[in-house]
Order: structure tokens, then sequence, then C-alpha cells
């Protein structure tokens, strides 16, 4: 992981221009940004589970829309007059709010809840699975699985979670009107600043010893475990920041597309999330983010150039970088920039352990 | 509310369900224990054997057509199992996950192009005649389509165990399951014997599609609904094992039926995961381990 010194400072650059891209875009590719750097927020939390933990998961949909439905929840009820309902419990005849949604009038445990709720049920989760020493192709599956199971729990209690429409229609969020331009720089902002933190965070954490051990067991478990370490910990630990990780985006995405649905956390969409990384690289944080928003940006004009083709594109581009480009445009620029600076010396290419 | 003809319709309900579970994980079961290797694209192998049913129901119409589409779909699905295996799977072989995560691309597009060519809708395929019936006994009502299904998963099953226990194919193959290093140094072209079985394993999920499409129409995400709990019938079932494979099934196929007398059907979902994770606190290794002194398999 050498950095080459021309682009040692680039992201000095790429920050200052991020910084400013409200005065420098439109109104509408503003939000686009918006949103796909909240989504970039989810994609350096896979680079934690995946690529420095080695761990797969297909169901980073479920923390997404935990943390959107947290936000949405609060959202709907904090602009309700006393003692109404949201208006589609009413269309369904519910008669009192449901029990899962009282902590959502204030706005502190809304927030507090995209935390902890993604957090506490991820640990459990992977402490259930770490323990019995679940990994792989297993823990992959029963991920999929997980996110299947909270799609259709969401869409067919139509009454409580607003079903397949999910929840929309907010006007304003912690007292500011949503919508207006302000709004919408105010929350780009925010949103640039949570992917910062969460960015410097990781890469502080990964080059700590954990950073060092969470690398160890994606390389050779057993080994670690003969050294004396219990994995387990290790593993729930990067479970439970990818999974809060993957809310934070989800919240912050919620309140820049303005709904959230079960769409956003299904099968295909927790996979989809995967794609951004395997395209960035997934051993590569900066690859992540770069890849988060290469690949929403190219959805967002093939799709509406022909929607037909987006799909044959994006399972294409999976199907070529997974066989071709392991670590993504991230690993192909570092390559490039390896071979540019010393042309003659071979590479001490490390034999990837076969498992 | 919980009377004797409830439960035994649903015990019934369950076997069938069983069933087609066992159908749509016998493929994966099989390639997995072989090569360790998931293909998520086996959802769609089940796709294309109800759209062979559906075109073969064209050309050739009458009571018999289902005789004639279960081959052609066991074939059809083997021939892009083969080609899925030779371009994908094998440059893979080394990486399981990523091998699952280029399958999934291979799925995407087989859906879309399903959804190209037949459209988005889906297409139906009316059983025949002799097949819609049924019996009522004891209060319970049989219908034949499910027993077909049923007896179709039975001959399967017993026609994969005598392939394995019997055949020179099926001798390879415990060979190479065993130990695939050893089997390829006394001569076995291991390469070959993988190839044969991911297209049994994919020519299987074909049949299942025609038996699908007596139950419902054929649209191009059909393979989607059966595929997960597919999944988990293989992570529940332990490396591949065949028996193992089977009670899964008929675990979450009883435990999916069974529950749905007291909820509905997406708790019953969310009853059958937990049931796995709680199965997998007991057993990790699945119903069947394979006993082995290996540090990692």
């Amino acid at each position: 992981m050498t950095k080459s010194s021309p682009f040692r400072h680039a992201w000095i650059l790429v920050l200052i221009v991020a910084v400013l891209a409200p005065m420098l875009v439109s109104s509408y590719n503003l939000n686009l940004l918006g949103r796909f750097l909240s989504m970039a927020i989810l994609a350096v939390g896979i680079v934690l589970i995946w690529g420095e933990a080695g761990i797969l998961t297909l169901g980073q949909g479920v923390f997404f829309g935990l943390g959107g439905y947290s936000i949405a929840m609060y959202l709907k009820l904090s602009t309700l007059p006393e003692g109404s309902l949201p208006d589609f419990m009413e269309w369904s005849g519910v008669m009192a709010l449901p029990w899962f949604w009282w902590p959502f009038k204030s706005g502190l445990l809304a927030l507090l809840a995209i935390i902890l709720v993604p957090a506490v049920f991820a640990g459990i989760f992977a402490w259930a699975m770490f323990r019995r020493r679940i990994a792989g192709v297993y823990f992959a599956l029963i991920t999929q699985a997980v996110a299947l199971t909270f799609a259709t729990l969401l869409t067919s209690q139509q009454s409580t979670t607003g079903g397949y429409n999910g929840l929309t229609g907010f006007t304003e969020a912690f007292g500011m009107p949503l919508g207006t331009d302000q709004a919408n720089r105010t929350l780009y902002w925010i949103t640039l600043a949570v992917l910062v933190a969460v960015f410097a965070g990781s890469k502080w954490l990964m080059a700590t010893r954990y950073g060092t051990l969470l690398r160890a067991t994606r390389d050779g478990e057993n080994r670690v475990r003969f050294l004396g370490y219990n994995t387990t910990p290790y593993k729930v630990v990067a479970f439970m920041l990818a999974a809060v990780f993957a809310s934070l985006g989800g919240a912050l995405f919620t309140l820049h597309a303005g709904v959230v649905s079960p769409a956003f956390v299904g099968v295909v969409p927790s996979i989809e999330m995967i794609v951004w990384v395997a395209v960035g690289g997934r051993k590569s944080l900066w690859g992540a983010v770069a890849g988060a928003l290469i690949v929403n940006f190219a959805k967002d004009i093939i799709s509406s150039a022909l929607p037909e083709a987006w799909l044959y594109v994006l399972g294409l581009i999976f199907i070529l970088v997974v066989t071709y480009l392991p670590n993504g445009l991230a690993g192909l620029v570092e390559d490039l920039l390896a071979k540019s600076r010393r042309p003659a010396a071979p590479e001490g290419a490390l034999v990837e352990e076969g498992k | 509310m919980l009377d004797g003809a409830l439960l035994a319709g649903q015990v019934f309900n369950g076997f069938s369900v069983a069933s087609l579970f066992v159908l749509a994980a016998l493929g994966l079961a099989l390639s997995f224990g072989l090569m360790r290797v998931i293909n998520m694209a086996h959802g769609e192998m089940l796709m294309l054997g109800g759209y062979l049913a559906y075109l073969t129901y064209l050309i050739v119409p009458g009571p018999l057509a289902i005789l004639v589409a279960m081959p052609v779909a066991f074939l059809g699905a083997a021939l892009l199992g083969g080609i899925l295996e030779i371009t994908v799977i094998r440059k893979l072989s080394a990486r399981p996950l990523d091998t699952l995560l280029a399958t999934w691309g291979v799925s995407l597009i087989l859906q879309q192009g399903a959804r190209s060519i037949f459209g988005p809708i889906g297409v139906g395929v009316t059983a025949p005649d002799w097949l819609n019936t049924g019996f009522t006994l004891a209060g319970v009502y049989f219908p034949s389509t499910r027993i077909f299904i049923l007896a179709v998963a039975v001959i399967v099953l017993v026609a994969l165990g005598l392939l394995i226990a019997r055949t020179r194919l099926g001798l390879l193959v415990r060979a190479v399951n065993q130990d695939r290093m050893m089997a390829a140094a006394s001569g076995i072209n291991v390469r070959r014997v993988d190839l044969a079985v991911f297209c049994l394993g994919t020519g299987i999920a074909g049949l299942a599609g025609v038996v699908l499409s007596l139950l419902g129409p054929v649209t191009p995400s059909v393979g989607q609904s059966y595929i997960i709990p597919a999944f988990l019938v293989v992570v529940m079932g332990g490396l591949g094992s065949m028996v193992g494979t089977t009670i899964a099934a008929i675990i979450l196929g009883l435990v999916s039926a069974l529950s749905q007398i007291f909820v509905d059907v997406s708790m019953s979902q969310v009853l059958m995961l937990l049931a796995v994770i709680l199965f997998l606190q007991f057993r990790p290794q699945g119903v069947i381990a394979t006993r082995s002194r290996a540090l990692e398999d």
C-alpha cells in the first residue's frame, strides 16, 4: 500500500472540490451527489468487513434500511399534529401508534437509534454466527436470507411500515424545512462531513493493532487462533462497524432522497452495494468511495437513457471485475503507479493463500 | 382451531414444499460439495426449465407434453450449466466467494434476458387434465399436482443415489469428493468430473423448473423466490451431502408449512430463518457432518 509522491496530496484537492461542490454543480446533480456520498459511507463499511476482514456479507441493505426507517419514522411523526397518526396508518385503519414507533417521537432517540439499533442487531447476529465459526459462503448466504426476510417483512406489514411504498412525504427535519436549496446544501455538507469522519476513522483503525489482527484473521484465521487470540470479537466488531456505517448512510440517503422503501433494502440492492466496492476495490477505502460514485452515476445515466440495458451492464461489470480485476479500479491504479515508478524491478508478488 | 385434518394437510403441504426445496437445492449441494462453490444463477436454471416447459407445450400440445418437457428442460439447463462452468466458474475455482459474486452477475443477465424475450409478466403453463384432479382421504384433500411433485422428487433422489453409488461416474465423484488431489494424482480428470456434476446439478434444477410451472406462472424472477430457501437448505444440510440436503429440506418445508397455521407467510419466512440460525448454533457443520481431522476444509 505504498503511495507515489505526486499523488500523495491529491486528497486535499479532492476534498476542496467536494466542499465547494454546491457552488459548482446544479441542484439536481448536487442531490445525486449527496445520495451517492451517503452510499459511499456504507461502502467504507464494506471495505472493513469484506476487504479487511474477508467476510462477504450480502445483507448490508438491512442496516441501510434500519438507518433509513429510523430517520423516516421520526420525520413522519415530528410534523404530525398532536394525537393523529401517519397518513398510511389511518388509511389502513390502525387506531394507535405501534409500540416500535414510540421512541421515534423524539429526534434525539431517533438519532441514537440510527447507531444503536444496527449495532445491537449486528452484534447479536454476528456473535451467534462467528462464535460457531460460520464463515465464507455459509455466512454470505445467511446474510442474504436476512436481507430477503427483512424486505418481505417490511412489505407485508403494510399498516405499520408503509409496505411496498415505504415512508415518504417528509416536509421538515429537526425544524429545518426540506427541499429548499439551503437545506440541500446543508444536508450535502453534513453528508460529506460524516463520510470524511467515517473514512478517516476507518483509516486510523486499520492502521492500529486491531486492523493488523483483522487482516491476519482474514489471511489465516487458524494461525491467529494458534497465537492465542480469540478471533470472534475482532470479526464481530468489524461487522458492527460496517452495520453502523450502512445505517448512517441509509439515514442520510433517506434525507436526500425523501423516501425509504423495501426497494432499498432487499436482496438485489444489498448485492449492488457489493458491486460498488468490487468495482472500486475491496481493499481500498478511496476505491470504495470512488466505486460507489462511479457505479451510481453510471446507473443514473444508463438507466435513464436505456432502462433495459442497465441490468445487462451491471451483470457484465460484475462478472468482468470479479474475474479479471479482483482488487477493482484501486488495484488497477496502484499496479499502474507501481509499474511507472519502477519499470524494471518485478514486484514481490505475495502468493494469495488458497482457502 | 387445530384439528387433525388441518394438521395432516399442512404436514402433507410441508412435504410437498420440501420436495420443491430438494429439487432446487440438490444441484447446488452437489457442486458445493465437490467444488465448494455456490452458483447464484442456479435459480435461473429453474426459470429456464419453466420457460422450456412453456415452449414445449407450444410445440407438442397434449396430455403428455409434461413428460416431453422434463427431458427437454433437463438437457437445456444442463447445457447452459456446462457453458457457465467452462466460461466463468472454472476461471474462479480457487475463490469461492468471487464465484458467488460472478454467478450473481450471470443470474442478473439471464433474468433480464428472459424479461426481454418473454416479457416481464410471465407465461402460464396449464397442467394436463390428469394432473388437475385430486382425492380426499380422511378429510384431507390431496391435489394430484402436489403428489406428482413429491413423486418427481423421490424419483430424482433415488436415481441420483443410484448414480452416485453404482456407476463409474458416481465412483469418480466420490473419489474427487473425498480427496481432490489424490484423485487427480491417480489419473482422474477432476475438471471433467466437476463439469459433469455441475451439468447434472443444473439439469435437475431445469427439471424442478418444469415442476414449478405446474404451480404458478413462469416469470423472469420465478427462480429468485425458491433459490434463497434452497440456499438455506444447503447451508443447513452440511457440505453438499445428499442425505443432509434431503433432511434439511424436510425440516424447513415442515417449519414453513406448519408455522403457516399460526402466522402469515412473511412471518413464517422469519421463523424459517430463525430455525436455521438456531440449528447452526447446535450443529454449525450441518445435519450431516463430514468426519475429518483436517483443520480447514
